[in-house]
């Protein structure tokens, strides 16, 4: 590519250790103006630290950054901030006590004097009817109590807002991962419109069709290397994963589809809000779906069902033990203090007593059976849970919940920013487990986790409006049936 | 050498280093005199402090917001059970004691019971319990001294060898608490409370029941306490625990507990008490005024505190 423009930003042999870990291993990248950037590759491949660097957060240790065509020795946050740099992270980073309109003066230090949060509110407002028109958000709504999905788009609209500062390139990190399939076409439509004026963004995302669809120019990390870089057009799906490395292509055996005839009853359950007869229910061995748009109530039935287990509830019956995965990983599932074998062992406390004390062995037993069968890459699991990449934490999560006795397990959108190999694991031993006679109940915003479900109940406005079985899912379906009045 | 790292590594050590440096400086001031009497004392004083602190520490283990402060006046109420209930007979000190603690456990059962009920910060439900029991107290007691059977009075006060009987039976006590937050299921339960209690509750922990133990727990060992105080000092009166809402914090704290919950260990009380006991000592000796004594004692808890503090944020 001619040099003609300067690039808004150029990493030359950027590396970067974290201890004997090497993190990034020379690595050259380069966005030019105008241009959607694809960036892949497994969790743990160094496309997090890379971003750190473009947005300033980390220090190459040896290597050198220019952004707009000048070498910057002394590049930082609000360095980048002053470049034009943004970066949306994967892990949500707004205040949760401060409301919308508050989280985004936190960005704007100009929006000052008297009436600050009036301005506040009317730049992040127009920005959400810009990229999420109907997206129901107030500006005065505290970040804390708006689902993850819609903290997500709070997060990504305040990237783009625009006071003083100049605006070249936004990082996405993930930005789609609590997004359902409709606000994800929003933010990615409106990404082409943003590059199509001239600006330019780096797009990551676990979905690949999404980057294929989108970027301009798709680079793969692997091993904290760049392994492939080249137009997106020169990608398809299959080339990709083989860059990546890892998990092969994946296809469904048909004659997984013929399932044993109906187990025994595991929940039946019924939204608070359902008002006809459509309950929801699952039997011994099924994996049951809960579709349907971001926050329509899925999450909130997987906890009702939760509390049924240990309290009886109207509408509700569970027959047998049960254990959620947390999707929200920070505030549902992770105990920052605990090493991972803690974090998996919580679960399971009564089985690895020996007498009246919790055994050492049985619990090292326990995370070690799990660090094997579903790979967690840790040198120890003593070590603490946040020693692990995202992904891996949410497999600790998985190995907590399916190591535990629970016949019914909830699944509440667990795989957000987990990669594309991890999750073919999970699915796999998600369908073993299910085999073996476990009940799934596995509420998702990716259409294309669906396909491992047995039947899936769509919800709108939290209340099932459609059950389809196997045979009749199709993305079209799902989304049909989420804006309709019924199926 | 290791082990010397993985030693000053541990947050408890820090409260024995400064005991052992407030104790060489007062025996260094009086020239060496008084250094095992002082131990002694010491050690029969902090006994008292170490047990609250023990209940303390679970409650505020729980996570931000929860904290016992009825404990004083927990304190005050089971010592006059305590010793009406033995009135003066050495044939009623075990159902005195036994008195002593289920009136301490129901304190710690009625602060649960309003913290759940009435969704009342722990805070403000066990402050506002601790005017009411307050208030029994009085009137129960009517403010009168009343004494402890000889015989309970000599067993507080039982020496062997210069080490006070109470103390070594409190060691095996702690050892026990240590074990019960480190290997059974409660202790675990509490930590992962206190870290999360949202995951706690989804990761199948019965949050309900095991705060409910925990406050009632801390009332329980309030109460023992209370006992055990007034037959050391030969009497109940109300204003016995007036010290110990304080000082089960301080001993806490100091001892690197975190106050934000979730991170918890049983030796740091015992440290932090035996440093603060030992620093009053100090002071005492220095002849130093009331007020400059506090002033101090504010300050060296605070730099106590910055110094064990000292550790990193996770992430």
């Amino acid at each position: 590519m001619p040099q003609a423009i300067a690039d808004i930003i150029r990493l030359d042999g950027a590396e970067k250790h974290f201890g004997a870990v090497r993190a990034l291993g020379g690595v050259d990248f380069h966005v030019g103006p105008g241009e959607c950037v694809g960036l892949v590759g497994h969790n743990g491949a160094g496309k997090s630290t890379l971003m750190h660097m473009v947005s300033g957060t980390l220090v190459p240790d040896s290597g050198t950054i220019g952004v707009h065509g000048n070498a910057e020795a002394n590049y930082s946050v609000s360095r980048a901030q002053q470049l034009g740099i943004r970066c949306v992270f994967q892990e949500l980073s707004l205040c949760p006590n401060l409301s919308v309109a508050e989280n985004t003066r936190i960005n704007h230090a100009s929006l000052t004097g008297f009436g600050w949060r009036r301005k506040a509110a009317e730049l992040i407002t127009a920005k959400l009817d810009e990229i999420f028109p109907d997206h129901g958000i107030s500006a005065w709504d505290i970040v804390g109590d708006l689902s993850i999905g819609r903290r997500q788009m709070v997060e990504v609209a305040r990237a783009f807002t625009v006071t003083q500062d100049r605006l070249d390139l936004v990082i996405l990190d993930e930005p789609t991962s609590s997004l359902d399939a409709h606000t994800s076409g929003q933010l990615l439509a409106f990404v082409r419109r943003f590059v199509g004026s001239g600006k330019s963004c780096i797009l990551i995302s676990h979905v690949l069709g999404e980057v294929l669809r989108n970027a301009d120019r798709v680079v793969v990390m692997r091993d904290g290397k760049v392994v492939a870089a080249d137009a997106a057009s020169a990608f398809d799906r299959d080339r990709l994963v083989t860059a990546m490395g890892g998990a092969e292509g994946h296809h469904r055996s048909e004659a997984e589809t013929a399932k044993a005839e109906a187990g025994p009853l595991r929940v039946r359950a019924r939204p608070a809000r359902q008002e006809d007869g459509k309950e929801l229910m699952a039997r011994a061995g099924e994996i049951i779906g809960l579709a349907g748009l971001a926050g329509h109530g899925q999450t909130d039935l997987l906890l009702a069902i939760f509390a049924a287990a240990s309290r009886a509830r109207t509408g509700m019956e569970v027959t047998a033990p049960v254990a959620l995965v947390a999707g929200d990983r920070q505030s549902d599932g992770i105990f920052p203090q605990w090493s991972i074998a803690q974090n998996i062992g919580i679960r399971s406390l009564a089985r690895l007593r020996n007498g009246l004390l919790i055994s050492p062995q049985r619990e090292a037993a326990l995370a070690g059976f799990w660090q094997k069968k579903i790979g967690i890459r840790t040198p120890d699991m003593n070590h603490n849970i946040f020693s692990l990449s995202g992904g891996n934490q949410q497999k600790a999560l998985f190995a907590r919940a399916l190591g535990s006795d629970a016949e019914i397990v909830l699944m509440d959108d667990p795989m957000r920013g987990v990669d594309i190999g991890t999750k073919l694991e999970v699915y796999d031993l998600v369908r073993e487990e299910a085999r073996k006679g476990r009940t799934f109940l596995w509420y998702t915003t990716e259409t294309e986790e669906l396909d491992n479900c047995d039947h899936v109940y769509v919800f709108k406005n939290g209340r099932i409006v459609a059950n389809l079985g196997r045979d009749e899912l199709t993305e079209e379906k799902i989304i049909q049936s989420s804006f309709g009045d019924a199926a | 050498m290791t082990s010397v790292k993985s030693l000053l590594a541990k947050p408890w050590i820090w409260s024995f280093v400064g005991a052992l440096l407030v104790w060489l400086a007062t025996i260094g001031f009086t020239g060496g005199y008084g250094a095992g009497g002082m131990v002694t004392a010491a050690l029969s004083l902090a006994v008292f402090t170490v047990i609250v602190g023990v209940g303390q520490m679970f409650v505020i283990t729980l996570g931000p917001g929860n904290v016992d402060l009825s404990l004083p006046a927990n304190i005050g109420l089971a010592s006059a059970v305590a010793m009406k209930v033995m009135g003066g007979s050495d044939s009623m000190i075990i159902v005195g004691l036994l008195a002593a603690i289920a009136c301490g456990a129901a304190i710690g059962a009625v602060n649960y019971l309003l913290i759940w009920a009435l969704r009342i910060p722990p805070i403000i439900a066990t402050l506002s319990a601790s005017f009411i029991i307050q208030s029994v107290d009085i009137s129960y007691g009517r403010g009168l001294q009343i004494k402890p059977p000889p015989g309970f009075a000599d067993f507080a006060n039982w020496q062997i060898l210069g080490i006070p009987v109470l103390a070594m039976l409190t060691v095996l006590f702690t050892i026990g608490a240590a074990i019960a937050l480190q290997r059974m299921i409660y202790g675990r339960s509490v930590l992962a409370i206190g870290q999360n209690i949202r995951a706690a509750w989804l990761a199948g922990v019965n949050v309900g029941r095991i705060r409910f133990l925990t406050y009632t727990l801390s009332g329980a060992l309030g109460g023992i306490d209370g006992a055990l105080l007034a037959g050391y000092f030969r009497g109940a009166n109300v204003d016995i625990g007036n010290e110990y809402l304080l000082a089960s914090i301080a001993v806490v704290v100091i001892g690197g507990t975190s106050v934000a919950g979730g991170k918890a260990n049983v030796p740091g009380v015992w440290g932090a008490a035996l440093f603060l006991v030992l620093l009053l000592t100090m002071l005492n000796t220095f002849g130093v005024s009331a007020g400059v004594r506090l002033l101090l004692t504010g300050l060296i808890i605070v730099g106590v505190i910055t110094a064990a503090g000292g550790e990193k944020a996770l992430r």
